[in-house]
């Protein structure tokens, strides 16, 4: 049995909402605590301690933070430096940061105000999802607090003239690419740039900037008072800290919880979620971390490790951690034609791959999902996601082309019987009935 | 090998290219040819079309070569030069991917597009496409949308390169097009259903790499294979664009943009690319004579009698003014023969604008147009650019753009597409700013490389000598010729007016200008005026003069007048035509003059053998011979002279010294697209004509 995480190393202590997320009850629980110590000492050693904690990205594609703040220009020339804050959470099946901006908004804050610093930028964006109205205004407030108590703004306590803003955005998936969210808060069309130049060369105004998701600044403060060691001792090697994991789907109790990276898979739901509805042998197949990435079926969530690099074993990822659990009731080819179609829905068109194969992904997995395809389809089908996935400006390509190949890696014969029973005039779905 | 290049290496062969180039460049220098639709030279990168990926050797993904510079590859861990492959089966396997993803949403009318045979899709899918499709989904259908008379839209097949958006942003300056919608649902829009306003809209016609975008009114014309297709030079304005005129059975259908990077880059006028119906409408095809106050049609030999008659009388009272789209040639045969007839009123300035006489550098546009490229700070007097020249106006605003130039403007406060800092309206404000110390006048004089462009508003008044002193005066002030630069230039509206002005096609010794001409006609001092397709002067001032109408156009001189001889268009003839900076450039028959019609200088060179004066030519090379022997620099051809002569030139002695008066510039085009004979007998062009007019009506109105 896994050791589980103690409250005592948890780093969102009002993740529930169970206490008050004001300025006073925060500090309390520890934030704004020796914050103007640890600015004391150094740039330097506040990127050295990130780089040391081995925190990996929170947002999905898991790049070392400490390593991105150290691609911004050590010296500040013509142009100013940004930190913005990717609030988009708009990933399917994700809602952590939601709740961190709902219940422990002073976390970011003091988050922001330590990246910036390392990064030498005196203004930082938080970039939030359209649809997070409330979070919005518990966000705006907690920052009003801050301003007030002098913690951020000009002539603060830490010495370091800093300004805070939250921008709304109006509710498109692709703002949450990072060269998207730049466009959208620069006032234009929400498309993705191309890369290079990255944005630690040409970002926000052309100006270098550095895009982090919520939970990685957040967990930014906590580190540094306790020490990347601390930090560093949970996890595997090269997937270290803790993490807000949310697990949603067929369990009996869907939640939020903050773990230790590398927990087993089953021990998180089992533990956490009152384990899967009607027992883990009802498991179809789980997806890992967010509706791009790839499902894995029940025989490796037996034992599969929640992290980045257990889960690229078995040609999956951890993206943002959000965890869609699926019982044996699941259609699982209309399930994931749903999710082509929200891909579908949210690509911006800019680039020909995603524009015109997400369309056409749906199309065919709809018929198929009806049984109303050749079998000959879906190696085609596989082929275009292969034509699709790596081509295209942004990963938006790659996210929708994952799931299809997760699903015929995994799920080919169900699409095969299904095509069978069409042309047979027998029901095309045979799975178990869901259990509601 | 100099700091600035770098070796990388293209399907195992070693190259050395800049390292600002993109990939898609430096393999075009290594002889790759690389398939694009979104890329263009001339505007930004987008990236969008993914056509173009090459495989880098160490990354996980194709790139997209267009997107990609050379300086940001990476070379090998012991630093072997990055390398890139454009024909591995990854890249092959990629680019075919994006081919099918363009064709399963493309309609399969090639048959009954324009674009069929000239379609960059349709090329492409030769080398990339699958030779069946797998999609058996139902095709997308787009709504087409109005973008004016111009411009047909057939938006099922647009592939969103979004080359057209990016062309009306960047370049025409009037953004007018972008994509609505997201995902497939993307499509290209004028947002309000309004047809472009753009003077350059046309050029979309030219980027738009497949049907989605074509031109209306040669729509079902032709194919291009069926089309003879002649370079010749643009008359239109005095930039001498240079175009490619597309003719079937003696009809031109279509004209179109060449590349020259020093006048026109690929870009052309609406005005220019949509006048060729106009060539077709209202022509001059027989000689005619007034008989009973009616125009009746006669034989050459009674014309020409009929004009020898007339012009062997007292050549004092014999008048000729030439017009604004005469080739050389025609107007070097015309001032030979009144020369020798000892006619000494011969104007070519139509419009009574005040210059000439004084050396080639005072009507020149001396800084060159690919000078405004490397201008700092450029002052417009009297002009607005935008309406007599599109092209070049686009131009100066690609040089504002890089924030490198200021703009300043006295004159008509006008939409130039670009900034500028309005300084004034009329002459006083032009005397007056060379007084300031602060200003606009700073940037000029700070400038190292300062532009004063006069236009024929500022010179085509009363005054306009005056004004041109105090232009002058200015640009010797702040120093805008100097060795290597000159920066007084002068821009025309008239396309055959610099080469008149270098023949000296002005008033001789006791000689009446066009103004003079038309009071003499008027009081019957001047008894006999032959206009040269000048049809700009007030035609109701020549009294009980006999005209005598040489041009290819029924319009307000033919209307006017007593005998026509009929001559060739400028798509008609073999031609040299100045451009405003002094370029001579050649132009050359697409088809043949219309019915009876002649070349202009055969008409002077058999009117010269009735008067008994025969011209010493009887073949176009011969005159053109004695033409450059007569006037050297119509040997040059293509050749700016720019500021070659800079040092002999003393901008301060332009013009004469006097008083200005009050009146402020005007413009002399009000309405961009009837300028001409030519345009004004184009249908498409007066539909044009009234949509703008419209427009400014509703913006008035609204004001």
């Amino acid at each position: 049995m896994t050791q589980l995480l103690q409250d005592k190393d948890r780093i969102f202590t009002n993740l529930y909402g169970r206490h008050d997320w004001r300025l006073e009850a925060a500090k309390q629980r520890g934030c704004w605590n020796g914050t103007r110590e640890m600015l004391e000492q150094g740039r330097d050693w506040i990127i050295g301690e990130v780089k040391k904690s081995g925190l990996r990205g929170r947002g999905g594609a898991g790049f070392p933070t400490g390593l991105k703040w150290s691609f911004m220009p050590k010296e500040v020339g013509a142009r100013p430096h940004y930190l913005v804050v990717n609030a988009d959470e708009s990933e399917p099946g994700t809602c952590k940061d939601r709740e961190m901006m709902r219940n422990d908004p002073h976390h970011l804050i003091e988050g922001c105000l330590i990246a910036s610093y390392a990064m030498q930028a005196h203004a930082c964006y938080i970039y939030i999802r359209g649809e997070y109205q409330y979070e919005l205004s518990v966000l705006e407030q907690a920052i009003k607090e801050a301003y007030d108590a002098k913690l951020i703004g000009d002539d603060n306590i830490h010495g370091w003239d800093f300004h805070l803003y939250v921008h709304h955005g109006a509710g498109a998936y692709i703002c949450g690419e990072e060269t998207a969210l730049l466009e959208s808060l620069e006032g234009k069309k929400g498309q993705p740039r191309m890369k290079p130049p990255f944005p630690a060369n040409a970002g926000l105004y052309g100006a270098p900037t550095t895009v982090n998701n919520v939970e990685s600044i957040a967990v930014v403060p906590t580190i540094l008072r306790r020490g990347a060691d601390w930090f560093a001792g949970f996890g595997r090697d090269g997937n270290t800290g803790t993490k807000v994991f949310s697990i949603s789907g067929h369990v009996n109790a869907p939640c939020n919880v903050e773990e230790a990276m590398s927990i087993p898979l089953r021990t998180l739901i089992d533990q956490y979620c009152g384990g899967v509805r009607g027992g883990w042998d009802n498991l179809k197949a789980v997806i890992p971390g967010g509706s791009s990435v790839p499902l894995i079926p029940k025989d490796i969530c037996d034992d599969v490790l929640m992290d980045f690099d257990a889960l690229k074993e078995h040609k999956s990822g951890l993206g943002t951690a959000a965890v869609i659990v699926m019982d044996k009731s699941t259609d699982v080819v209309k399930a994931i034609a749903r999710i082509s179609y929200f891909y579908k829905h949210e690509s911006c068109g800019q680039c020909t791959p995603c524009r015109e194969g997400t369309g056409w992904m749906w199309r065919v997995l709809e018929r198929m999902a009806r049984g109303e395809a050749e079998t000959s389809e879906i190696d085609d089908l596989l082929d275009v996601a292969g034509q699709v996935e790596g081509h295209t400006i942004c990963a938006l390509g790659d996210a929708a082309a994952w799931p299809v190949q997760g699903l015929i890696r995994h799920f080919r014969h169900e699409i095969e019987e299904r095509i069978e029973n069409y042309r047979a005039g027998r029901p095309v779905f045979t799975g178990a009935v869901a259990a509601e | 090998m100099s700091e600035n290049m770098r070796t990388i290496v293209i399907d195992g062969e070693e190259v050395t290219v800049p390292q600002e180039y993109n990939l898609l460049q430096a393999s075009e220098a290594a002889g790759r040819e690389i398939p694009r639709f979104c890329y263009h030279e001339r505007l930004s990168v987008a990236g969008n079309c993914r056509m173009c990926l090459v495989e880098l050797v160490g990354a996980p993904k194709p790139v997209a070569s267009c997107a990609f510079l050379v300086k940001d590859m990476r070379g090998g861990p012991n630093g072997e030069p990055p390398q890139m492959r454009t024909l591995s089966p990854l890249v092959k396997k990629a680019r075919e991917g994006v081919m099918e993803f363009l064709l399963i949403n493309h309609p399969l009318d090639c048959p009954i597009c324009d674009q069929g045979g000239e379609c960059d899709l349709q090329d492409q899918s030769m080398a990339y496409g699958r030779s069946g499709s797998r999609f058996a989904e139902n095709k997308r259908a787009v709504e087409d949308k109005n973008m004016g008379p111009l411009i047909k839209t057939i938006m099922t097949r647009c592939i969103q390169c979004t080359r057209c958006v990016r062309f009306s942003t960047e370049i025409a300056g009037v953004p007018e097009l972008g994509a609505t919608g997201r995902g497939e649902d993307m499509e290209i829009t004028t947002y309000l259903e309004q047809s472009m306003t753009s003077e350059l809209s046309g050029n979309v016609i030219d980027l738009c790499p497949v049907g989605a975008l074509t031109s209306k009114p040669y729509a079902f014309n032709a194919r291009p294979w069926e089309l003879n297709k002649t370079e010749t030079i643009d008359v239109m304005d005095a930039l001498g664009a240079n175009i490619r005129v597309d003719a079937r059975m003696g009809g031109v259908l279509r004209i179109m943009p060449r590349i020259h990077d020093d006048v026109n880059e690929e870009w052309i006028s609406d005005k220019t690319r949509f006048v060729w119906d106009g060539l077709s409408r209202q022509r001059l095809d027989r000689p005619y004579a007034r008989r009973d106050g009616k125009l009746a049609p006669v034989a050459w030999e009674e014309a020409l009698g009929i004009a020898a008659e007339k012009l062997s009388g007292d050549a004092s009272k014999i008048g000729v003014i030439a017009g604004d789209l005469n080739d050389v040639e025609g107007l070097k045969a015309a001032k030979d023969l009144f020369d020798a007839l000892g006619v000494t009123s011969l104007d070519c300035r139509q419009d009574g604008a005040k210059i000439g006489g004084q050396g080639r550098e005072g009507y020149l546009f001396n800084s060159t147009i690919a000078g405004i490229d490397k201008a700092d700070a450029i002052l417009i007097v009297g002009s607005n650019p935008r309406l007599e020249s599109p092209v070049l106006n686009a131009r100066i605003r690609q040089r504002w753009l890089t924030g490198k130039c200021e703009v300043g403007l006295i004159g008509e406060a006008a939409d130039l597409t670009y900034e500028y800092d309005h300084i004034g309206t009329g002459p006083a404000d032009l005397a007056g700013l060379s007084k300031k110390r602060t200003g606009f006048i700073k940037a000029l004089k700070d400038a190292e490389r300062p532009m004063i462009i006069v236009g024929q508003g500022a010179l085509a008044r009363e005054d306009g000598a005056q004004v041109l002193r105090a232009a002058g005066d200015l640009a010797a002030k702040i120093g805008a010729v100097k060795e290597g630069w000159n920066g007084f230039n002068v821009l025309h509206t008239a396309a055959s007016r610099v080469g008149a002005l270098d023949l000296g096609f002005l008033p001789g010794e006791g000689g009446r200008d066009v103004a003079g001409m038309l009071d003499g006609a008027s009081s019957g001092d001047v008894e006999t005026v032959v206009l040269l397709g000048a049809d700009e002067i007030d035609t109701s001032r020549l009294g009980q003069a006999f005209v005598i109408y040489v041009g290819h156009h029924g319009d307000a001189g033919a209307m006017r007048a007593d005998l026509i001889l009929p001559s060739a268009a400028y798509t008609e003839k073999n031609g040299l035509y100045v451009n405003t900076e002094g370029r001579v450039q050649m132009g050359a028959r697409a088809v043949f003059p219309k019915g009876e019609a002649k070349e202009d200088w055969a008409i002077f060179r058999a009117l010269s053998a009735r008067l008994n004066k025969t011209l010493p030519y009887d073949d176009l090379n011969t005159l053109r011979m004695k033409l450059i022997e007569d006037h050297p620099t119509f040997g040059e051809i293509d050749h700016a002279p720019g500021a070659a002569s800079a040092a002999d030139f003393d901008p301060a002695q332009l013009g004469a010294d006097g008083d200005v008066s009050d009146a402020p510039f005007e413009s002399p085009i009000t309405d961009f697209y009837l300028t001409n004979a030519i345009a004004r007998a184009s249908k498409t062009l007066a539909e044009c004509s009234a949509m703008a007019a419209g427009a400014r009506a509703e913006l008035q109105a609204a004001e």
